[in-house]
């Protein structure tokens, strides 16, 4: 007897299709609901969370979630301490992922993490049509799109695609390396048991291998052709994360551990074991190493599927695709992208330092910018406009500054914009993309943002648009990060002297 | 990173005196972004501006709104302000889709002294800037 398919959303027209079911494709359905705009989520998964569902190997997370803040848990100022929650205004869901975490450590377990994601999706009632793999994508001629799927077709005029960084990517031009084990091929740590091991790749997913594999392995080599950035020296959380510094500190210690600069030419069999053939970088000269094992940390790739065929540029290997300030493919509008895909939409990049974007406390708040945006410009559902009075603008933009966490976590990339119109008055218009308000122009308004400068001060950050030009005004940083002080109220009222 | 970048870069002529190892360890270094045709890339009088190398495309060095230059495959820009510690004095505005490697500026002087022929290929280009700029003026 054949058996319904209780599964919601069946082959159909939607207005809008997400693709995914990770923190990503959660967070933006969430806030897509809270605005009123149908959808249908679809993912091929079997369950909610992700890449959360497996990873990271070592099952522990890089980023904290601190269970005590000297802000009350579930408020807003507290999403800043608590850097793995999806964020929402109902306070049923808010910080989720601290009351899930034993207290063993301030960075949540796989597990614990998973738990909060899968609780998220739980209690927002949010809709999944999981066991539903895309397979192909049309552009009609009246500019909709048929996503093709196991299921059946799904048209829509808005595809988000929020599938992840999730196709383990391997460099192509490094002879050998097809039959190089990914790092998502990697085996229990005991099988490593007094093994010689060679880790390609120095970031964060390579010191994590080899961290976990230190009780394990007769000896460690990691090795990628630039130099291990480490983020309490560049002050960015692109770069390896302290966490997993043990290997590090092992290595310049002289402990056995090695951490080379070297381009790698060569991977070969040779027994059971590899023979890796490189040459330095920073110290130049030849090197092969024996090795029983050889893991290649190499990172991920975007799973875009024929996306490139409908207009979408990709690039960094064609593992990112090419991304608007609003999360939309320039060459293939109404295709937008949600998750950690969009980390391809680079923003200032003041000093060189990233977005948050490639991780949760950065992409929750560009999902929830994006369902605004959506929500507005494909849909016609505008908020409910905040209106300010002249005496309250200071005090609003300072305690944003001090405290806004989608301004602390999206660093010079997201920004709280108070515009000033002779027909609108004061209007708080939210969170947009800092590189929106900078380049696009409009009326006289104000972008607060916080940044962190070259030698690693924080401060806080206004750009003042006025007649169409943006000027960028850096005020004072503060020893307690408190940026509400007498003298930043003084230095921004003279920033918005102009409209004050 | 790809080939296609060393293979690339290896045709700069920033970059002619590298051997492959070391063009690899630049291709590492620096981090490739897209930036579509409009796009500003660099902004007149922002701070905390980077030091790019142009991969594919074109852009346009504009002076408050005024096109002063166009640069293409093989063009630096970035480095007079990184170098100075000062905001650019001009806009960088791609012409059209244009793939750039790029290097934060708090980084550039670090990169050159550790790739001396590097920095004197960039000091002969800037020699001819200069050259071309006086011989404009003159």
């Amino acid at each position: 007897m054949a058996q319904l398919d209780d599964r919601p959303f069946p082959p159909g027209r939607y207005p809008l299709v997400v693709l995914g079911s990770g923190p990503g494709a959660l967070q933006l359905s969430h806030s897509l609901s809270r605005l009123g705009v149908e959808h249908a989520v679809l993912s091929e998964d079997e369950r909610s969370g992700g890449m959360f569902r497996r990873f990271p190997f070592f099952q522990r997370l890089i980023s904290w979630s601190k269970p005590f803040a000297v802000v009350k848990r579930g408020t807003r100022w507290y999403e800043r301490f608590d850097w793995n929650s999806l964020v929402s205004d109902d306070p049923n869901l808010q910080a989720l992922v601290p009351g899930f975490m034993d207290g063993t450590s301030y960075f949540p377990s796989r597990a614990e993490m998973q738990r909060g994601l899968e609780a998220f999706a739980e209690r927002g009632h949010i809709r999944v049509r999981y066991r539903c793999r895309w397979e192909s994508t049309r552009r009609e001629d009246d500019g909709t799109f048929t996503v093709h799927t196991g299921d059946g077709d799904y048209r829509c005029s808005t595809l988000v695609v929020a599938v992840g960084m999730t196709e383990p990517w391997k460099p192509p031009d490094i002879e050998g390396m097809a039959d190089t084990p990914h790092y998502v091929e990697t085996e229990a740590p005991e099988t490593y048991a007094d093994r010689r091991v060679f880790v390609i790749g120095k970031r964060n997913s390579g010191f994590e291998i080899a961290d976990g594999l230190l009780p394990w392995a007769r000896q460690i080599v990691l090795a990628s052709p630039r130099p291990a950035r480490l983020s309490i020296l560049v002050r960015s959380v692109a770069a390896a994360r302290a966490r997993y510094l043990q290997p590090y500190e092992d290595h310049v210690l002289g402990g056995g551990t090695f951490v080379l600069d070297a381009a790698i030419e060569r991977v070969e069999r040779l027994g059971e074991g590899y023979r890796v053939h490189a040459t330095g970088t920073t110290v130049p000269g030849s090197m092969v190493l024996d090795v029983d094992r050889v893991i290649a940390a190499t990172g991920f790739g975007t799973p875009l599927r024929d996306l490139p065929d409908l207009g979408v540029q990709t690039f960094f290997q064609g593992r990112l695709p090419s991304q608007t300030p609003f999360w939309e493919s320039p060459g293939a509008p109404g295709i937008f992208f949600a998750g950690s895909i969009t980390q391809g939409s680079i923003g200032l990049k003041k000093y060189g330092r990233p977005s948050g974007s490639a991780a949760v406390h950065g992409f929750r708040y560009n999902a929830r910018t994006l369902a605004g945006h959506l929500a507005r410009t494909r849909f016609g559902i505008e908020r409910p406009e905040h209106y300010l009075e002249p005496d309250q603008v200071v005090d609003f933009l300072c305690q944003e500054m001090a405290r806004g966490p989608e301004l602390w976590h999206q660093q010079a990339y997201l920004a709280r914009v108070v515009s000033f119109a002779p027909d609108r008055g004061i209007v708080d218009d939210g969170i947009l993309p800092l590189q929106h308000f900078v380049d696009e122009g409009g009326q006289d308004a104000v972008a607060a943002t916080v940044e962190t400068g070259e030698h690693g001060e924080i401060r806080p950050a206004v750009y003042v648009r006025q007649g169409g030009r943006v000027t960028e005004r850096l005020l004072d940083g503060d020893p307690m990060h408190d940026f509400a002080t007498a003298e930043h109220r003084k230095q921004l009222s003279a920033a918005l002297e102009p409209f004050l | 990173m790809a080939g296609d970048v060393v293979d690339l870069l290896a045709g700069m002529a920033l970059f002619a005196d590298l051997q492959r190892p070391q063009l690899e360890s630049v291709a590492h270094t620096f981090d490739e972004e897209m930036f579509s045709e409009g796009q500003r890339i660099i902004r007149q009088g922002f701070q905390g501006s980077n030091f790019y190398v142009i991969l594919e495309g074109e852009a346009a060095v504009r002076v408050d709104g005024s096109e002063l230059a166009t640069l293409g495959r093989g063009d630096f820009f970035g480095e007079v302000s990184v170098l100075l510690g000062e905001p650019p004095t001009a806009d960088i505005v791609a012409l059209r889709s244009m793939r750039c490697l790029v290097l934060a500026g708090g980084d550039v002087a670090e990169f050159l002294v550790s790739q001396p022929r590097v920095m004197l290929r960039m000091l002969q280009a800037e020699a001819r800037r200069l050259r071309a700029t006086i011989e404009w003026r003159s």
